[in-house]
């Protein structure tokens, strides 16, 4: 099997995270793989070794993407891609990510591609579906089972915590949610090889795509942190009273009432 | 000079934390509390290559070096001393003799399943009357045709009842000038004579399981004996020089878990309607802790990065185990002041940093002796 995994490297959410200047601070911020897209490495690395075959990992990103790829590749995929805009564009959307997976995919002839349900920075959850529009192929979201027969696919995927099973087949583009499988660690020999597997690094020029090609169609124009949490508020006094200030409160602070 | 530590250096580092956190952490209370040595902890850490970091791979190893060992150790002994005085034990003590020493035959019987994770190995050196004085070794070995037959006493050996093999030394004999020829000899585990007790009541590393052993005509094959049958002196050295990096290092892991807790617990602790934190008198040990501890850490992975080059590092493994020992202990104790009466409850965690501590002030080489190695190296 020809096995793709589109893979973000992001900031991790559990860290602090610093907004100076309406950007992320780069600086302090801790970058993991998305954690989404950790899922799918995971079940492309347990396909290939179902179904023999090959694990290739892509990002579009820039050159410290390397250290994502190289984990993903350390966990057991056998190659990776880095599509390094870092040069060429300033700003990209979603329209921009898939404009590129779509050239690089053009002469790939991917059996299945597997990406995160959705990226845990700006959580759009677009790029697999876009992707898999682009190149007409089935897509379904949200997986948390894969049975693959031949040509026939099985999957469970997640419905707002329903269950819903569905046949397809390939080729495919699938998007993993939590409960999927639990992401290997990396191993130390895993992290040794790694250093040998092949990382090739691509530019726009490469897919012969020009910067107008994959101008965004969308402008971030604000980003900021949510409200820091206020301190809570403790009621005193008889029961009865202490009902009757949280109905007034209700009403006339919070304003739910 | 370049300060960059290397991809494969940094994900290593990444992962042991992840696995730490998630797996180690939650369990690091109960490991103390009930003196439970967690094996099936060290079964995960076999099979993700952590008892073979610093070994090449065709004797089952990962090829890595001792820097991204020190990265190791420090990143489990940041959540459990226990641990980490047994996984540093594993990989220095058990399984760094037979891989410098061994013959060819000696790695593939015992390095290899040491190194794949599959076992644990253990180092008996001390004995009741020789610890700092480890030529006052009393245990000996006679041969007797084509065996020696070993009889002695060994006590505080990390991982012996756990131990596929136990690499101890005993006196084989006389040396012209009279002195003592020392030697040192694989005993497998479960070779009859070998008792291994394991009641020590501690203080600190509780979960770590430390061993008294007693040896009873122990009869071992000849070819049991570790590399050059005189040099089990100069073996021993050499394993302590390295050995001390990971003590080090797990001292260095507990250095900053006191300074965490402690940064932490001061930021949200208010007194006097403000939090500690924005007090001098806790801004100074925070100040002085957060330096102690990069400055260990920085002597540790010189000294590793030194070993790694070939170069001689038993000064600086010596400087590293003193003062990043010492810095645990300083750490963990300001820890417990910061945390005032909290400080001193088990589930603060703090209290247990400075009984895991203390042991790596006296383990492997006390600070004492520390000293004297520096001053030898010194020229005195």
């Amino acid at each position: 099997m020809n096995i793709f995994v589109l893979l973000k490297r992001t900031f991790d959410t559990e860290e602090k995270i610093v907004i100076k200047n309406g950007q992320i601070e780069d600086d302090g911020a801790e970058y993991i793989i998305n954690p989404y897209d950790e899922y799918a490495v995971e079940e492309a690395i347990n396909l290939r070794d179902e179904h023999g075959g090959e694990v290739t990992v892509v990002t579009v990103g820039e050159e410290d993407s390397e250290k994502q790829l190289r984990t993903a590749l350390a966990m057991g995929a056998d190659k990776s891609v880095l599509i390094n805009t870092e040069d060429d564009l300033e700003e990209g959307d979603q329209y921009t990510t898939v404009k590129i997976l779509e050239a690089f995919f053009a002469d790939k002839e991917a059996d299945i591609i597997l990406a995160g349900n959705v990226a845990i920075d700006e959580a759009s959850g677009q790029v697999g579906p876009r992707l898999a529009e682009r190149l007409d192929i089935p897509c379904i979201t949200t997986i948390t089972d894969i049975k693959v027969d031949g040509e026939n696919v099985n999957i469970e995927r997640d419905v707002e915590g329903d269950v819903e099973k569905i046949e397809t087949s390939l080729p495919l583009l699938v998007t993993c949610q939590q409960g999927l499988n639990e992401p290997r660690y990396p191993s130390l020999p895993g992290i040794m090889k790694a250093k040998k597997k092949p990382l090739e690094e691509l530019e726009l020029d490469d897919l012969d795509l020009e910067e107008d090609d994959v101008e965004q169609k969308s402008r971030t124009t604000e980003i900021f942190l949510p409200p820091e949490k206020e301190a809570g508020k403790v009621l005193e006094g008889e029961s009865d009273e202490q009902v009757k200030e949280l109905v007034s409160l209700l009403k006339t602070e919070a304003k739910v009432l | 000079m370049n300060f960059e530590l290397t991809k494969e250096q940094e994900m290593t580092r990444k992962m042991v934390r992840d696995f730490a956190v998630e797996t180690i952490q939650p369990r690091a209370i109960d490991i103390d509390k009930n003196g439970e040595f967690p094996e099936d902890i060290f079964k995960e850490m076999g099979k993700l290559g952590l008892l073979g970091i610093p070994f090449p791979e065709e004797y089952g190893g990962a090829g890595g070096d001792t820097v991204t060992y020190a990265l190791a150790a420090e990143e489990i002994g940041r959540v459990c001393g226990s641990t980490g005085l047994s996984y540093a034990a594993a990989v220095s003590l058990g399984a760094s003799p037979l891989y410098y020493f061994g013959t060819e035959e000696q790695k593939q019987e015992y390095l290899v399943p040491l190194a794949k994770g599959e076992a644990l190995g253990s180092f008996g050196l001390t004995e009741p009357n020789a610890g700092s004085d480890a030529g006052g070794t009393k245990t000996t070995a006679k041969l007797e045709g084509d065996h020696y037959v070993i009889n002695g006493e060994k006590c505080w050996i990390t991982n012996a009842e756990y131990a596929r093999s136990i690499t101890v030394t005993a006196v084989s004999g006389k040396r012209e000038d009279g002195k003592n020829i020392i030697s040192a000899f694989i005993i497998p585990q479960d070779t009859p004579g070998m008792s291994i007790k394991s009641d020590y009541d501690k203080m600190g590393v509780r979960g770590s399981n430390t061993s008294e052993i007693v040896l009873e005509d122990v009869k071992v094959p000849k070819e049991n004996i570790l590399g050059d049958p005189e040099g089990g002196f100069k073996q021993f050295l050499h394993t302590l020089d390295g050995g001390r990096i990971s003590i080090a290092s797990l001292a260095v892991g507990i250095a900053q878990a006191s300074l965490d807790r402690a940064l932490e617990y001061a930021k949200e602790r208010k007194q006097f309607g403000q939090a500690i934190s924005n007090f001098q008198a806790i801004q100074f040990k925070l100040a002085d802790m957060a330096m102690e501890v990069e400055l260990a850490r920085n002597m540790v992975l010189k000294a590793a990065w030194l070993k790694d080059q070939g170069k001689p590092f038993t000064k600086e493994s010596a400087y590293a185990k003193l003062f990043a020992s010492e810095t645990a202990f300083r750490s963990a104790n300001q820890a417990i002041q910061i945390h005032g009466g909290y400080g001193y409850m088990r589930e603060y965690e703090v209290e247990r940093y400075l009984r895991d501590a203390k042991l790596l002030e006296i383990g492997e080489g006390t600070s004492e002796i520390q000293r004297l190695v520096i001053a030898r190296q010194l020229g005195c």
